[in-house]
């Protein structure tokens, strides 16, 4: 028979198995890592020193939160701490809009924002003005930027752009290497995207006026399904991006078309901070940025995708692989 | 940075009868009553399919488990369940199974409305008094008898209780039937970059609009099939 007794010692093991799973679970996603110090700064050629005097500044890298985003963050972030900062991190932006709220408010010192959402989403500019070039997109921006306070690093070599997928066996049957050589095939073939992408200049409805494709038919489908409607034959072509994981990893299946009349804008990264911040952490800070995302081509940051969204690595993993990989830190 | 323009009652209006232009379509012109009636009907249209397949499974299985007495547990553990269900993983299994389309979305939005259905039937049924059911049996009615013509009229108010709770699960929830390939009324909302503040808002307020309907025109149809003598008189 449970006696009072034994009930409520029940009730404080159960307790006090809610609060450790709680904390738990706190400690897991607030990913506070906060170290300081000096890392190995071995003779290796580009290898991120230490410098004692970044010690004395905090800086909080933050990112959005999706697997790409984060894992952009978790490099940065560890980049710094090896280069001696004080690094937190927050890895949990919900979109642009929130990212920059933060980084204005002072609650993060810089996130990795796309070149083309800055000009097009914060900047207003129409998607068919966002230039081609990485570097002119990246200017562009960062003069606007700059009339707020802000500050834009240099860009990464990758770009990540929406691009028009298929299966290797429809791209053979139809012989399709470039989106204009859909023309005259696309009215056989349905298309699938993002519910928005039906209107947007810089999707469907881009793809339809300067390409003057006619799609059989048009689906919108959440993004997290664009590779599985093409597996299960319901899509003849999909909207994918060009860092997707399987792409690389699956790239015996999937094959993407060239955007040769460059309806989807590219998108570099640029890492968007204060400048406050940016004079405060003193150059290593932008430095160690660039320094570490010269490895970061297309190839890579595809390779770095898979690892995260296919083989279930953390992000904060697959960051350190590439660091190691690239000899930025010893390991 | 363009200040992001906050909605407005009045921009929600206009943007449900006249095309707005919006910024990342190239000129092309979004939202109007063409528009905002497309979607409206088709979001009627997988509503009620939802709920009429919602409606097959939980009521003769409601009414027989409710006559019979026997799987409370079952009916109870159901309902509970139901409430706690993740509508957006259950789309997107059941899409990676079937696919995408309106055959994928109205199943999915019925297994919401199962369970409220299901539960309220079940309880109206053991509500009724069972004298009642006895006078009917040394009447000499067949058991389907007692269940149309006793027990089930004298459910009416639950099971309707039900059925309007399910209706209004669905409605709301055929919102994110977008992300599975039915256009709905959740276009607006989930496109705010193409649609912008006052598009959302306007499929806010529509979804509202068209839930208050639902369920008045549910509870006309209850207030039809409560037969006068249940019906409160008021002196």
């Amino acid at each position: 028979m449970r006696t009072d007794k034994t009930r409520v010692r029940v009730l404080l093991a159960a307790l006090a198995a809610l609060a450790l799973t709680l904390g738990v679970a706190a400690c897991g996603s607030s990913d506070d890592s906060t170290t300081s110090g000096s890392t190995e700064s071995g003779g290796e050629a580009g290898a991120i020193q230490s410098n004692p005097d970044n010690g004395k500044v905090s800086l909080t890298i933050g990112s959005k939160n999706f697997p790409e985003q984060e894992i952009l963050g978790e490099i940065y972030a560890q980049a710094l701490t090896a280069a001696g900062y004080k690094v937190k991190s927050a890895l949990n932006l919900g979109s642009e809009t929130v990212a920059q709220k933060a980084v204005k408010s002072g609650q993060i010192s810089g996130y990795p924002e796309y070149a083309s959402t800055a000009l097009t989403s914060f900047f207003g500019l129409e998607p068919e003005e966002v230039p081609a070039d990485a570097t002119e997109a990246w200017e562009k921006a960062n003069e606007e930027f700059e009339k707020e306070g802000l500050q834009a690093f240099e860009p990464t070599p990758f770009a990540s752009a929406n691009a028009v997928g298929t299966t290797t066996e429809t791209a053979e049957k139809y012989d399709l290497k470039t989106v204009s050589d859909l023309e005259g095939v696309s009215e056989k073939l349905s298309l699938y995207g993002s519910p928005e992408c039906r209107q947007r200049i810089d999707c469907l409805a881009g793809l339809e006026k300067l390409y003057g494709l006619k799609f059989k038919s048009f689906t919108p489908v959440d993004i997290g399904l664009r590779y599985t409607v093409l597996e299960k034959g319901q899509a003849d072509l999909s909207i994918l991006f060009t860092t997707d994981p399987q792409l690389s990893a699956e790239s015996d299946k999937f094959v993407i078309l060239e955007d040769d009349k460059k309806v989807f804008p590219a998108g570099n990264v640029i890492f968007v901070t204060t400048q406050k911040v940016a004079e405060e952490a003193g150059p290593d800070y932008e430095e160690t940025i660039l320094q570490v995302q010269e490895g970061l081509d297309l190839k890579v940051v595809q390779e770095l995708d898979a690892r995260v969204e296919l083989e279930k690595e953390t992000p904060r993993q697959a960051a350190t692989a590439y660091l190691e990989s690239a000899g930025y830190i010893g390991s | 940075m363009n200040p992001l323009p906050l909605a407005s009652f009045d921009g929600a209006i206009e943007f449900i009868f006249v095309p707005q232009s919006s910024n990342v379509t190239g000129g092309n012109k979004v939202g109007g009553f063409e528009k905002s009636l497309e979607l409206l009907l088709k979001h009627l249209e997988v509503t009620a399919l939802a709920l009429a397949i919602a409606l097959v499974i939980a009521l003769p299985l409601g009414l027989y488990l409710g006559h019979r007495g026997k799987g409370e547990l079952f009916a109870v553990g159901i309902g509970n369940a139901g409430r706690a269900i993740p509508e957006l993983a259950v789309i997107a299994l059941v899409a990676v199974l079937i696919g995408v389309g309106l055959k994928t979305v109205a199943p999915a939005l019925a297994i919401l409305g199962i369970a409220p259905i299901l539960v309220n039937t079940f309880v109206g049924v053991r509500q009724v008094d069972p004298a009642s059911v006895e006078a009917a049996r040394g009447m000499g009615m067949s058991e389907l008898d007692i269940i149309r013509k006793v027990e089930l009229p004298l459910a009416v108010p639950t099971v309707m209780g039900g059925v309007r709770g399910a209706a209004i699960v669905i409605v709301a929830t055929a919102t994110i039937a977008p992300l599975a390939g039915v256009e709905t009324l959740g276009d607006f909302i989930l496109n705010r970059n193409v649609y912008g503040e006052n598009g959302l808002l306007a499929g806010a307020i529509l979804v509202a609009l068209l839930a208050l309907a639902l369920e008045g025109l549910l509870a006309l149809l209850q207030r039809r099939l409560t037969s006068d003598g249940l019906k409160v008189k008021t002196a």
